[in-house]
């Protein structure tokens, strides 16, 4: 056989493909499934009306995060606290019931193990470089950052894995984004992520499946890198990578999930061949300079609509493409916003540091670094940080993370997806604004009404300090 | 899901860019256990202004909604497409959609047409009161005039949509294939079902 190449994404699903369809659709092997109360219900309930039992269920993980309230979850007594709304209840009972009744491994929402899916997966060591990796959650791209092949999946593929640990799956196009030089002092993964997907495009990465590369890759963490990987869904692409490396292998080492002793060597083994071959060929390159990386936020209401933080909201003509140019004006009567405000000028009410994107150590380390010492400003009426986990958790108490923020005025709350996504009762009201440290501005996203600006988890602390978006790097 | 082979009605002359799924159905209504229901919610914050085609009892019912690029980026809630069916859609026709959104849709009957933004252009002028037919078997959609646009789309996909197939059970009849998959998996990558076990159950 002659020797051709291969990209990182290719060696992965050459490994994974089980069977080619004349048609070019490909039968591919999942090894490892999250799953979440939001997602699942519908699907756990075809099976069962089909008789259909779930085919290899250690290799799913069933874990709530979605809907859960981030309020205390059991009373002084240890006892459960319900749940108020309903509905929310009943569909976290049918993931807790789901679970077990098909042999699918459950931590409960009172565990300390129990957290983000996105969060859970790497801590625990259940995703792993070279699987593939799904969930029915847009954001599982962020499993890439270990050097996995991850994306979301909606209900009926989460109901064909159960049944079959497989997916029909046409292979992707492969797109390297490369980012040369080095990010400037106080510039972190999030401002690059935002800096990326405003230079592609919300939809420059459909069909695509991104490999990152680069000496600022390199150069990351796995927090760092999951944050990167997490938002390549914003800018359209199923899934995003990175090649593991010594920071990965060392982060997986003694996980509870990971391979052990012998199995760990030959894990190590193989994750080692996982690099984009000198030659490969990708259908599209990019290339992006780090030093002109400013800290990022969002003005409108899709993920592309950044600038930095020391310029002006974009006045609508500004765009080439008239149908951008009529969104841009509708995105700006969202926000409430006018075309040449200052960025730095803009107040806020709300801030939000947590979500896949930001709930990890690192992230809260950074925002304490900011509220150490300070008070949130006088006009802002909510301030939260959620932990991504309850061992994220766990550690930053340890560290006397959580009394800086409480000190600061910020809510400290239980892991979970909280303000993200309008679900649960942490949602920002109508008509007000927030500093966000998650992955999407949409309309409503937040709430109905709610005006989302996305940032970094320092940005986003040095927003509540200042009540204003403000450059971090210039904070009092 | 139902067999389809076309399409033929009113359809929605839409067309905005960058529709998310957070907009076609907000995450308050995910909090449901069943598929149904959920058309009541569909684009609710665009029918807040009382002005979307959604609101214009013209377009009430149609078949068809005719988007913008990018239809069904963000969330992967397969919600979006049990809306839009609840709707009463069974075709969207846009210049892209997200790869997530246009597996949903087609997973649950709904057919995805992808055309250029110029006969995206010619489809809504022609819908504001004219039906739209969507026919998957030649592949082509046309208007009650001369408009005649062919477009592509997934032998696989046209397979199981005109046949009404159930992708689950097409692949359970593969089993043998993923069995044998699984044997040579257990030998080359041994490692990737070593441990499954968290914190608290090792310590238990």
């Amino acid at each position: 056989m002659t020797y051709r190449p291969r990209t990182l994404y290719e060696k992965i699903w050459d490994d994974h493909v089980v069977e080619t369809r004349d048609d070019g659709t490909a039968l591919v092997y999942i090894d490892r499934h999250l799953v979440h109360e939001v997602t699942s219900p519908q699907a756990f309930e075809s099976l069962r009306n089909q008789g259909r039992p779930v085919r290899r269920p250690e290799l799913t993980l069933a874990v709530p995060d979605h809907n859960l309230p981030t309020t205390a979850r059991l009373d002084e007594r240890g006892a459960r606290i319900p749940i108020a709304d309903p509905q929310s209840a009943a569909q976290l009972a049918a993931l807790e019931k789901n679970a077990p009744e098909f042999g699918i491994q459950y931590i409960d929402a009172s565990d300390v193990n129990q957290g983000i899916v996105h969060v859970v997966g790497p801590e625990q060591g259940f995703s792993l470089p070279g699987a593939t990796i799904v969930c029915g959650d847009s954001h599982t791209a962020s499993h890439g950052g270990l050097g996995a092949l991850a994306f979301g999946i909606g209900t009926s593929e989460v109901e064909h894995v159960l049944a079959t640990q497989t997916l029909l799956l046409r292979r992707s196009k492969s797109m390297e984004i490369n980012v040369t030089g080095a990010l400037g002092a106080g510039i972190t993964a999030k401002d690059l992520i935002l800096h990326i997907i405003g230079q592609i495009g919300a939809a420059g990465g459909t069909g695509y499946v991104i490999e990152y590369r680069g000496p600022v890759f390199e150069a990351m963490s796995v927090e760092e890198r999951l944050t990167v990987c997490n938002m390549s869904i914003e800018a359209g692409a199923r899934a995003g990578l990175i090649a593991p490396d010594e920071t990965v292998f060392r982060y997986l080492k003694n996980r509870p999930m990971a391979p052990a002793g012998a199995a760990w060597d030959a894990a190590l083994a193989y994750w080692k061949t996982l690099t984009s071959d000198a030659g490969a060929q990708f259908d599209k390159s990019v290339t992006i300079d780090a030093s002109t990386v400013e800290p990022t936020v969002t003005w409108g209401t899709s993920p592309e609509d950044v600038v930095a933080i020391g310029g002006n909201v974009p006045a609508p003509a500004s765009f080439a493409d008239p149908s951008k140019q009529e969104a841009a004006q509708k995105s700006l009567d969202y926000m409430g916003l006018e075309a040449g405000q200052r960025i730095d000028e803009i107040a806020i009410e709300n801030v939000f540091i947590g979500s896949c994107t930001n709930s990890r150590i690192e992230d809260l380390r950074a925002a304490a670094d900011i509220l150490k010492g300070r008070k949130i400003a006088g006009n802002v009426r909510w301030a939260i940080i959620v932990p991504g986990s309850g061992l994220v958790k766990a550690m930053a108490e340890d560290e006397g993370l959580h009394t800086i923020f409480t000190d600061a005025g910020f809510e400290w709350r239980e892991p979970g997806c909280s303000a993200c996504l309008g679900m649960n009762p942490d949602k920002v009201p109508a008509g007000e604004r927030c500093a966000s440290t998650s992955n999407r501005n949409f309309v409503g996203r937040q709430g109905p009404g709610a005006r989302t600006h996305l940032v970094s988890p320092a940005m986003a602390a040095a927003a509540a300090v200042a009540g204003h978006l403000t450059d971090v790097r210039e904070l009092d | 899901m139902q067999a389809v082979k076309s399409i033929e009605g009113k359809a929605y002359p839409f067309g905005a860019k960058n529709i998310d799924t957070d907009v076609i159905i907000s995450a308050e209504w995910l909090k449901t256990i069943s598929r149904e229901g959920l058309g009541e919610g569909a684009f609710e914050s665009l029918r807040a202004g009382g002005d979307s085609v959604f609101d214009d009892p013209q377009y009430a019912g149609a078949p068809i909604l005719i988007a913008g690029d990018n239809f069904g980026c963000g969330s992967s809630r397969e919600h979006a497409a049990w809306a839009l069916l609840d709707m009463g859609i069974t075709a969207v026709i846009a210049p892209s959609f997200s790869d997530i959104f246009s597996g949903n849709a087609f997973k649950n009957g709904i057919i995805t047409v992808v055309l250029p933004q110029e006969h995206i252009d010619r489809l809504i002028e022609v819908a504001q009161d004219n039906p739209i037919h969507v026919d998957l078997e030649n592949q082509v959609v046309t208007t009650p005039f001369q408009d005649r646009f062919t477009f592509d789309i997934d032998p696989f996909r046209k397979h199981c949509l005109m046949h009404g197939l159930d992708e689950v059970g097409l692949t359970l009849e593969r089993d043998e294939h993923i069995a044998s998959h699984e044997t040579q998996r257990a030998e080359k990558l041994s490692w990737m079902t070593a441990g499954t076990q968290t914190q608290s159950e090792r310590h238990a």
